[in-house]
């Protein structure tokens, strides 16, 4: 007679303690700390909090050591947390304007206030492996101090906007803006969700999106306006108090993309920006988001839309990594009652093509 | 006040059933306009929960929206109480709810599912919950949602009947096998869930409560107790549930659904109860 | 100010079921005991309704005043909307707002209609009228009183609208049944 398989209990409770001492590694290594992630893994940091959707450094650096440094997978862990999290309001929008500035880079512009800051970046690095990295203990020469910039850096597509080359972006209204954790996505969808869903969209998805519009699928020719990263004061304004309040400062990158257009019988021929932000370092999830939020205005500008980046539907129900981990890897989980409800089939089926071949042999060899 | 959220949930960092009150309540809204509207998809603001989207985070937000320290919780996959995903989930709900749970069909107040309906008559006492992955009947013939909300307030489903045309036309029967549309209280199309065509049957004029998540896509539906539920078919190619033609190897049922296992590699197979509970209980056991 | 839930999460839980099973079988009454101490002005099923299901997120309209009034507004933290139409949820002590008034939703978002909760002096389920629908296997019958003397000729008009239409919950007391759009009415012979 046959026993069914049991032990479905004891076997997840094995898998997860393979799995607790597979993240630990060789145990005559010293383990890493949230701490040390957060210092010297900064940008997977970064990464993890804006899929996340929480700006919380330490949070985030904790995910990645629980996930093994599989960074969709931490993203998921901090999501699942901030799910639990009260709300209690809303903070005042962020100037991105008043930012303390750590990079600051326009390539539309030779030079202009503020001038440009090169930061700590990648670019213009050789892509040479340091294997004086691998000598540990060796701490990194100082970088030269340089003066800080006297007064604010006006973002570039304001100065564009003075001249009427740039059309402006309608101010938000009174009314809290929708938020995407709270309501499914509308569609139509307004943009300041479809801006909610790409900052919190997966990186290399934005990136292959925001590409193609280079290569030709969607009308775009893009010029960085401006990239900038820093520090930025975030305020709330409880009811009861009726004044803003600072509460800390969070560090964003921002990226201005603009874009030409055509004009229409309503509008002049002018500039128009695609607008990327993302929590801490990261300008290729801010570039991309910005070419791609171009893209996905096509629509409203009456422009002819055909390319995959320029359709929302597509662009945003498929962008949140955390949502498609959990439908792709869902195929893992056993689906042997529909698979023999279409081995049935199958075979009912072929019952079928079989006889009517059996029944028409002649047909067949007059052909 | 109800923005208070008390912890005082056996594992006390998180609310009785995980869910803060807030969002049980905007699921508890959903719930009853799904059922006021039976077969009609209402789209809610489905959380991110710890467990990933695929593995049933609709279900598991519905089960947490009605679940109280009275119920009994059944979580089954594929039938069956002990594979890996429900153990699971019922480990989840033992542990954020201290909720009494069984194996038991008829024990059960609630009973979560994906991808089967028990073998035993549902009671009027039941609800049952199930996990569904697309819960749109057209994805596969209209995959934008903005449309296929226009063709559900149009009661326009042409699309699905012509693809069963089609069917039929070429292979002589219906394309498939499980997840088979239906019908709703003569209205609204809807997806039974991956269940395979067997089941379908069963959702008709049901005695339970039939309640369907959607986490991923963030929709909830319902089929009220008593309701008509028909598969989607034509009168001269009515539609045919359909199971393997042998025995269950364990119970001798000629009448459930079958899991069809590989015995040896020599095109060895038996087959066995895919509800393992109705098996079990068929024994004797 | 009287108090809400004593408990909660399992009053909400409690409260919520009676609802759901309430609006899986129409007019089979409920029972719902979980706010024994209230204003004057608002009975204990119709009070936990409104509270189990309404939030800052759902305009509520009422034509309690006074200290039910305040209490509704304290405790589901719902804004208060003076015009009928424009409520998610409504609470209705007295007269019955008419159905053609309140928000049926839209073809494509049915779901978005009104939820209209009455206050009415009795109910009974062993005469009255006879009730056929999903959720009915043969028929309920119910007996409300307190209702408009017009009130099948709007339910008729409410039910034709479907998938639009508003949805129905009567309470008496402690105890509670519901209406959704679909059901049926016929006056009893």
């Amino acid at each position: 007679m046959y026993v069914a398989v049991k032990g479905g209990d004891a076997a997840i409770s094995a898998a997860h303690a393979w799995l607790g001492q597979r993240r630990r590694g060789d145990e005559a290594l010293p383990e890493l700390s949230a701490d040390q992630i957060d210092e010297q893994l900064g940008l997977a940091v970064d990464r993890v909090m804006a899929e996340g959707s929480c700006h919380d450094r330490g949070l985030a650096a904790l995910a990645i050591k629980q996930a093994r440094g599989d960074l969709i997978e931490a993203a998921f862990l901090l999501r699942a947390y901030r799910n639990t999290l009260s709300r209690f309001a809303a903070c005042e929008p962020i100037d991105t304007g008043a930012m303390r500035v750590q990079r600051r880079i326009s390539a539309t512009y030779k030079d202009l206030p503020g001038g440009q800051v090169l930061g700590p970046t990648f670019d213009y690095t050789h892509r040479l492996l340091d294997f004086a990295l691998a000598a540990e203990g060796v701490p990194p020469p100082e970088p030269e101090e340089a003066e800080a910039a006297e007064g604010t850096m006006p973002r570039v597509t304001e100065l564009l906007a003075r001249e009427g080359l740039m059309a402006r972006d309608m101010p938000g209204g009174d009314e809290a803006p929708p938020d995407l954790t709270r309501e499914p996505l509308p569609f139509p969808t307004p943009r300041p969700l479809r801006l909610q869903s790409l900052a919190r969209g997966d990186e290399g998805f934005l990136l292959g999106l925001g590409y193609s519009t280079q290569r030709g699928y969607g009308n775009a020719h893009p010029f960085v306006a401006e990239l900038r990263m820093g520090e930025v004061e975030v305020f709330l304004a409880p009811s009861e108090l009726g004044f803003a309040i600072s509460i800390g400062d969070i560090a964003v990158t921002e990226c201005q993309m603009v874009n030409q257009f055509a004009g229409s019988a309503q509008n002049p021929p002018q500039f128009t920006r695609g607008y990327g932000l993302a929590m801490g370092h990261g300008e290729r999830r801010a570039m991309s988001m910005a070419l791609v939020d171009r893209a996905l205005m096509s629509k409203e500008m009456g422009e002819e839309a055909t390319a995959p980046a320029q359709d929302a539907e597509f662009v945003l129900l498929h962008a949140d990594n955390v949502e498609a981990t959990g439908f792709v890897e869902h195929l893992k989980l056993p689906h042997h009652v529909d698979f023999q409800s279409e081995l049935e089939k199958l075979r009912s089926i072929r019952a079928r093509w079989q006889a009517d071949r059996e029944a028409a042999p002649v047909q067949e060899a007059a052909e | 006040m109800n923005a208070i959220t008390p912890r005082n949930a056996p594992e006390n960092a998180y609310n009785f059933a995980y869910l803060d009150e807030a969002t049980k309540r905007m699921i508890r809204r959903a719930i009853l306009k799904a059922i006021a509207i039976p077969g009609h998809q209402i789209p809610f603001g489905a959380r991110e929960m710890p467990l990933p989207y695929g593995w049933g985070t609709g279900g598991i937000q519905v089960t947490a929206a009605i679940l109280g320290p009275r119920d009994v919780l059944k979580v089954i996959d594929q039938g069956a109480d002990d594979t890996t995903n429900a153990v699971s989930i019922r480990r989840f709900f033992a542990r954020v709810a201290n909720v009494q749970t069984t194996t038991r069909t008829g024990e059960a107040t609630i009973i979560q599912t994906r991808h089967r309906i028990p073998e035993r008559p549902l009671t009027e006492g039941q609800v049952m919950v199930f996990q569904v992955p697309m819960p749109e009947p057209l994805f596969r013939l209209e995959p934008r949602l903005a449309e296929t909300r226009r063709l559900h307030a149009l009661g326009d489903y042409s699309l699905a009947q012509v693809k069963l045309y089609e069917d039929i036309a070429k292979q002589g029967e219906s394309g498939s096998s499980y997840n088979h549309p239906v019908m709703v209280g003569g209205r609204y199309l809807m997806s039974p869930s991956p269940i395979p065509g067997f089941d379908n049957p069963k959702l008709h004029n049901s005695p339970a409560l039939m309640l369907f998540g959607a986490g991923r896509e963030k929709k909830i539906y319902a089929v009220p107790p008593y309701t008509t539920v028909e598969s989607l078919d034509f009168e001269d190619h009515p539609f045919r549930p359909v199971r393997a033609p042998q025995r269950c190897s364990a119970c001798g049922s000629a009448t459930s659904y079958l899991d069809e296992i590989i015995a040896d590699d020599k095109g060895g197979r038996i087959f066995v109860c895919s509800d393992t509970d109705h098996c079990a209980e068929t024994q004797g056991l | 100010m009287k108090p809400a839930f004593n408990d909660p999460v399992f009053g909400a839980q409690e409260t919520f079921r009676a609802l759901m099973d309430a609006m899986a079988r129409p007019g089979r009454l409920q029972r719902c005991d979980t706010l024994p101490d209230l204003p004057e002005a608002l009975a204990p099923a119709a009070a936990a309704a409104l509270l189990a299901l309404a939030d800052a997120e759902t305009p509520v309209w009422t034509d309690a005043t006074g200290e039910a009034r305040e209490w509704i507004a304290f405790h589901t933290g719902a804004p208060l909307v003076a015009e009928a139409g424009k409520a998610q949820f409504l609470l209705a002590t007295g007269a019955m707002p008419r159905l053609s008034t309140l928000d049926p939703g839209t073809d494509e978002t049915p779901q978005d209609s009104a939820t209209l909760i009455l206050q009415l002096e009795a109910l009974n389920e062993d005469a009255g009228w006879r009730l056929t629908g999903p959720g009915i296997e043969h028929e309920h019958r119910l007996a409300a009183s307190g209702l408009p003397e017009n009130f099948a000729a709007q339910w008729a008009a409410n039910r034709k609208g479907f998938p639009c239409g508003v949805d129905l919950v009567l309470c008496a007391g402690a105890r509670l049944a519901a209406l959704p759009r679909t059901t049926l009415i016929e006056e009893a012979r």
